[in-house]
């Protein structure tokens, strides 16, 4: 699985990190959506699709 | 024991946030039977909340709020019907009519057609003024906007203080108008909607709240502005009215379906045997509250969906969601979980007001209620654990 975002996008909502905690993170200044493994493993796979899906500026992408 | 069977195919009536959410929710959540969506507008399914803000403002390119990339589309392998409208449902046969006289049959039909904006008597047809509800209505209001140097914004609730904030920020004289004493009073309650009043005074808006608005002013075919109540003209080129939406269901009276503001559903978002609702148009009942709600914001649409994706699938699961909804004007962004009863105690936790960066908890007898956080989402979003979900109440109605 890669992941990507779009940080233009984003609107710090930060409903992605209370899904996959391992995979994203807020900067502390605006809330903006970081990173933190662009190839997360099998195991968080499922975590990561909720994340996507609950995104509410639909600012990550999937390739799976 | 109940025996769920899984339907063969889902017909979704909508093609925006909620319709597409719900048919991407029936995918991720493994059914693989036939899906079709309808929407009334020819375009590609697109996001709202950059209308007001991104679009009208011109740092995106219309096409940037689209929800999903076509290849993403192909890949629900869904039937994709745009630019006709639904016109009628018969719910025995789970049948929907539409405007260029499909009939469309499915196993379980899931209604998403979303709000349509209120207007002012006199308003149609009339040029120069505006309501802002789609992605033609942005560009169109856009268009004006430019070519204007004075706007009034009628309507003081999310809507109309976004508009009126961008406006502003495109360099034109603007002055908002409603019946509240500052903006977004309803949904912020007193001590937030001060903090941004004193926003938009800052920026140089003209804050006309407190008066209804009695009339447009017109000349020759085209507004001139609005005349308040009080008998003050508000000059204006552009007249933007913003003082709510009502949900979708014309096209269900005499359906059998229970309408009262909004499609009537059960606490599963079920409003007939095989007949679901979602989004802004559904008004079902909240378990955990207690009450009948409707919830007009963006993170409802995305996690209704899923809600009633997997009760289609039969998980028969109520959908006792925590509102969330968040607001852009000039360089503050608000969040806000849970709900601000006007008679909560505020209590600062993060940050300082002063610094217009701050985090807020609404605590109504010792129980926290409420989070509101002005430009610091990361800890707003911690803070969000502090709410106690089985303290939440909140009056009838939509939110914004």
């Amino acid at each position: 699985m890669k992941v990507t975002i779009d940080q233009d996008k984003c609107v710090a909502s930060g409903q992605c990190v209370t899904a996959a905690l391992d995979v994203f993170d807020q900067r502390d200044e605006d809330g903006i959506v970081v990173l933190l493994d662009a190839n997360p493993p099998a195991h968080l796979a499922d975590d990561v699709r909720q994340a996507a899906a609950v995104c509410p500026a639909l600012a990550i992408i999937i390739e799976e | 024991m109940v025996v769920v069977s899984t339907p063969d195919s889902v017909l979704v009536v909508g093609a925006s946030a909620a319709g597409l959410s719900t048919a991407e929710a029936l995918r991720r959540q493994g059914y693989r039977g036939r899906l079709t969506i309808l929407g009334a507008e020819e375009h590609l399914p697109y996001d709202r909340p950059p209308l007001s803000k991104q679009v009208l403002s011109g740092v995106w390119e219309p096409q940037q709020a689209q929800l999903r990339p076509r290849a993403a589309l192909d890949a629900l392998d869904a039937e994709l019907i745009l630019g006709d409208p639904a016109v009628g449902l018969d719910v025995a046969a789970r049948t929907v009519r539409t405007a260029s006289g499909r009939s469309l049959r499915a196993d379980a039909v899931v209604i998403a057609t979303g709000l349509r904006a209120r207007t002012l008597p006199g308003q149609d047809g009339l040029a120069g003024v505006h309501t802002l509800r789609g992605l033609d209505d942005a560009q169109s209001l856009r268009k004006d906007l430019l070519a204007a140097s004075r706007a009034v914004v009628v309507g003081d609730g999310v809507l109309g203080s976004e508009i009126a904030a961008t406006a502003r920020s495109m360099g034109l004289d603007v002055t908002l108008a409603g019946p509240q004493h500052a903006p977004m009073a309803m949904q912020l309650g007193p001590f937030a909607a001060e903090l941004l009043s004193d926003l938009h005074a800052e920026n140089g808006v003209r804050l006309r709240l407190g008066a209804s608005v009695a009339a447009l002013e017109t000349a020759g075919g085209r507004t001139t502005g609005v005349r308040l109540e009080t008998g003050e003209v508000l000059p204006a080129e552009v007249v933007v009215v913003a003082f709510g939406a009502a949900p979708v269901t014309d096209w269900l009276d005499g359906s059998g379906l229970r309408l009262e503001n909004g499609v009537v559903c059960d606490a599963c978002c079920r409003a007939a045997d095989g007949i679901w609702a979602v989004g802004d148009v559904a008004r079902w009942h909240h378990d955990g509250l207690g009450t009948m709600l409707r919830l007009e914001n963006r993170t409802n649409a995305t996690e209704q969906a899923a809600a009633v994706a997997a009760n289609i699938l039969g998980e028969d699961r109520p959908y006792v969601p925590v509102p969330y909804f968040w607001t852009d004007q000039f360089d503050a962004k608000i969040q806000v979980h849970g709900v601000l009863p006007t008679n909560a105690e505020v209590d600062i936790v993060d940050g300082a007001t002063a610094d217009r960066r701050f985090v807020a908890l609404y605590r109504q007898a010792g129980r926290t209620v409420g989070v509101l956080g002005w430009n610091m989402p990361k800890q707003t979003r911690l803070r969000r654990s502090e709410l106690d979900t089985n303290a939440i109440a909140t009056p009838t109605g939509g939110t914004s």
